[in-house]
């Protein structure tokens, strides 16, 4: 009588900054592949950690099967039949894999409680049999050490549907996947399709979307704006749903002239994950770095900044060669990473502004040890004026910022150290609209300035848009390189494919 | 007013202790080792001490250094060798511990010589002991360091995020190496100022001292996890402990009554002040 195995009505949720999601509807039949998709910020793991029961909704109503339920935690929504399989599971490595999917119920040879003896063949025999049904090609005595992170994906995916688990939630599975297991992990979803279960996949890369999905829902802004059949959408449409409205401005290139090679790599080389990368940077310029997660361009800019230690490969900044071994060095060069975690990598999040925005030039801003914080306060009150922060004091402590405004702070402290080149890696990313414009203006000053930006960036508008030049990277290696004048979608989408020949050319 | 110079010269050496740990702390670490270094540095001190044997800056700088590179030990492990700092500084504590059992075989040292009683012993003017200068030097040295320097500021980066500190330029082990050696050299001082006052240098001092600092470092409003503190909490803290036990003594309370009240007041103190503190993630 009911054909949908899960029914979200009018989810709503509101934190302090405001509201995430406005009486959001998603309905999931049995035995379909239903993709959750939007823009970073737009709700979707909200929607998902509240169908888990980990967060509490404001309004609406969740049924599965037509009954009503309210979890208080994934415990719960497991036994009521949902499990979700996080990014990058975490698994006991040194266990086995039969192991791994009867962590916590282990079956038992008596009933000594939690004292019996654990019954290693059953357990191994009960995986055996998921492992067929779902034509998973693994060994039940393999230690979870040894298995790729598809394969553990897979034992994921297992241990959740052993446990009579009907949905499952599947948030951003591929995002540790190299390419080509990830027809590995699809063709197992295909089969759980088969069993009847019905999966929810989010994953930031549309074109997965589209190879898997039987319906998509798009997420924006915390409200639904779209919810149909896979085939009734296509790239375009998706990116615009996604995007929507907002007028699809020109993005503020700003015309330089272009001087000088200031940075030159030359196979530039990091283990597995960078090979060989050439290339160069003049003043002025900002060259766009594309490729799919996981390509190696945050490999390639952390090797050059010297967070990693190169394997090979020269760096020459301003026509001299120089090795960079530590970040302090790549500052010390007037190099500057915006890096892509903001709260992990680019901040300290028990700080406030002021101590954030002074920690790369505190020893330029000190005499004899001790720090002026005077000197520091001034140059601190400059830049929330003129990055327009919307902090009301540099004594606001970061964590209460939003993205937009955390983001301007990372980037005030490198703007501080007056650096010669600034590498963006995904600068805007999970920011709004209004914050993506300041960043981009802001960037557009920089080469004003005479300064060299290479920018890494997964959203091929944004690039496409500011850049002068873009170089694509698939698997730790240059793919290709174009000018602005042949910039296309297709052609950086092809290069960037890990399927793709290397350009010949 | 005599009091209050008794209750300041109770809170001295566990003062000066917390200052030590404190620094480790607002870095993201710990440091166990420090009542083990008491007991070294005070048993060697002692044995450098004895009348007529050597000059009295030896009997003191001597053992301050030897704290000094116990914790340069810790501090190399843990930022180069990459070793968590429970691990690094609970097996120096053993081996320090046993270093302090060897070099006074087993037993207190005696006989001081009366220059070297006289470090923490003596009074001066108006009835000062020099113990509380030690104190307030120490406070004030640390207060400086923490709040007015570029290293103080550096510390208090690498307890906030490591890693962001690291990408920002920041010689993140550097900073480790230095607060650990800052907190050898004050357990290494409280060692000597220990074994002046108590006329002996004992392989059993200083045991469970590194937990009172600890203790009064959380008190103080600082966190485990590193990046917060303050001096003047850590201060307040350390006093605070000294009124608590004075108090309870005047009440003839017994001893373990005074741990008990310190182990509730902790416990309750991280309870209140995590809540208001959980990390925006």
């Amino acid at each position: 009588m009911n054909p949908h195995l899960l029914e979200m009505r009018g989810i709503s949720k509101r934190y302090r900054q405001g509201p995430v999601l406005r009486g959001v509807d998603l309905t999931v039949g049995r035995g379909e592949v239903h993709a959750l998709v939007g823009a970073d910020g737009a709700g979707k793991s909200t929607l998902m950690k509240i169908l888990m029961g980990m967060i509490a909704r404001d309004a609406g109503e969740i049924r599965i099967a037509g009954r009503p339920v309210r979890f208080r935690g994934p415990g719960e929504a497991l036994r009521g039949g949902i499990a979700m399989i996080h990014q990058e599971p975490n698994p006991v490595l040194d266990l086995e894999v039969a192991e791994n999917v009867f962590l916590g119920r282990e079956l038992r040879r008596s009933a000594l409680g939690p004292l019996g003896f654990i019954d290693r063949g059953a357990m191994r025999q009960a995986c055996a049999v998921w492992f067929q049904r779902l034509a998973i090609d693994l060994s039940p005595t393999a230690l979870m050490r040894d298995l790729s992170s598809a394969q553990r994906q897979l034992v994921e995916i297992v241990k959740a549907v052993s446990r009579s688990a009907r949905i499952v939630v599947m948030d951003e599975p591929t995002s540790a996947i190299p390419g080509r297991e990830v027809a590995v992990l699809f063709e197992r979803i295909a089969a759980l399709r088969a069993q009847g279960v019905s999966v929810i996949f989010i994953s930031p890369r549309l074109e997965e979307v589209f190879w898997i999905a039987d319906r998509i829902s798009v997420l924006r802004d915390g409200a639904l704006v779209a919810s149909d059949a896979a085939a009734a959408f296509d790239r375009d449409t998706l990116v615009r749903h996604m995007a929507g409205p907002e007028p699809r401005t020109v993005l503020p290139k700003a015309v330089v002239p272009i001087g000088r090679v200031v940075l030159e790599v030359k196979g530039l080389s990091w283990g597995r994950r960078v090979r060989k990368v050439d290339f160069s940077l003049r003043s002025g310029e900002i060259l766009g770095l594309a490729g799919l997660v996981g390509a190696g361009r945050s490999a390639t800019v952390e090797t050059l900044f010297g967070l990693h230690r190169a394997s090979a490969g020269e760096v020459w900044i301003q026509g001299v060669r120089r090795t960079i071994r530590s970040p302090k060095a790549a500052i010390r060069h007037r190099i500057a990473l915006v890096t892509e975690d903001r709260q992990r990598t680019g901040l300290n999040l028990l700080g406030t502004v002021a101590d954030n925005l002074a920690v790369a030039t505190l020893g330029r801003c000190a005499r004899f040890g001790f720090s002026r914080r005077a000197r520091e306060h001034g140059l601190a009150d400059g830049c929330v004026r003129r990055l327009g922060l919307q902090a009301l004091s540099r004594n606001a402590l970061v964590s209460s910022l939003s993205a937009g405004d955390q983001q301007k702070v990372v980037l005030a402290k490198w703007l501080l150290a007056d650096p010669a080149i600034v590498i963006f890696d995904e600068p805007t990313r999970g920011l709004d609209g209004s914050a993506r414009r300041d960043i981009h203006l802001l960037i557009g000053e920089l080469v004003r300035q005479g300064k060299a930006v290479l920018l890494i960036s997964s959203e091929l508008p944004e690039l496409m848009g500011l850049a002068d030049r873009i170089l694509v990277m698939a698997g730790g290696r240059l793919t290709g390189e174009i000018p602005r004048e042949r910039f296309s979608q297709a052609q950086i989408m092809a290069l960037a494919s890990p399927f793709a020949e290397v350009a010949h050319d | 007013m005599t009091e209050l110079m008794g209750l300041l010269q109770q809170a001295s050496i566990d003062g000066i202790l917390a200052m030590g740990m404190m620094f480790v702390v607002i870095s993201g670490g710990i440091d166990l080792s420090m009542g083990a270094i008491v007991a070294c540095t005070g048993v060697m001190a002692a044995s450098l001490a004895h009348p007529g044997q050597h000059a009295l800056i030896v009997a003191i700088l001597a053992p301050v250094l030897a704290g000094g590179l116990i914790g340069l030990f810790n501090g190399l492990s843990v930022a180069r060798g990459g070793i968590p700092a429970f691990m690094v500084t609970l097996a120096s504590m053993l081996m320090v511990r046993a270093a302090a059992l060897g070099l006074g075989h087993g037993a207190p040292v005696p006989n001081l010589s009366r220059g070297f009683q006289a470090v923490a012993g003596a009074v001066l003017g108006p009835g000062v002991p020099c113990l509380v200068l030690y104190f307030a030097a120490v406070t004030a040295i640390s207060a400086v360091l923490l709040r007015l320097t570029v290293f103080g500021r550096r510390v208090y980066a690498t307890g906030g995020n490591p890693v962001a500190a690291a990408v920002s330029g920041i010689g993140v082990p550097g900073i480790r190496i230095a607060v650990y050696t800052l907190s050898g050299l004050l357990a290494g001082f409280a060692g000597v100022l220990l074994a002046s006052r108590t006329l002996a240098g004992s392989p059993s001092a200083g045991e469970g001292c590194e937990l009172n600092a600890i203790a009064a470092v959380l008190l103080g409003g600082a966190s485990l996890d590193g990046g917060v503190g303050t001096w003047y909490g850590t201060l307040l803290a350390a006093l605070f402990i000294a009124v608590l036990g004075s108090g309870l003594d005047r009440l003839h309370a017994p001893p373990s009554c005074r741990l008990a009240v310190l182990g509730l007041i902790l416990y309750l103190a991280v309870r209140i002040g995590g809540r208001g503190r959980g990390r925006g993630r």
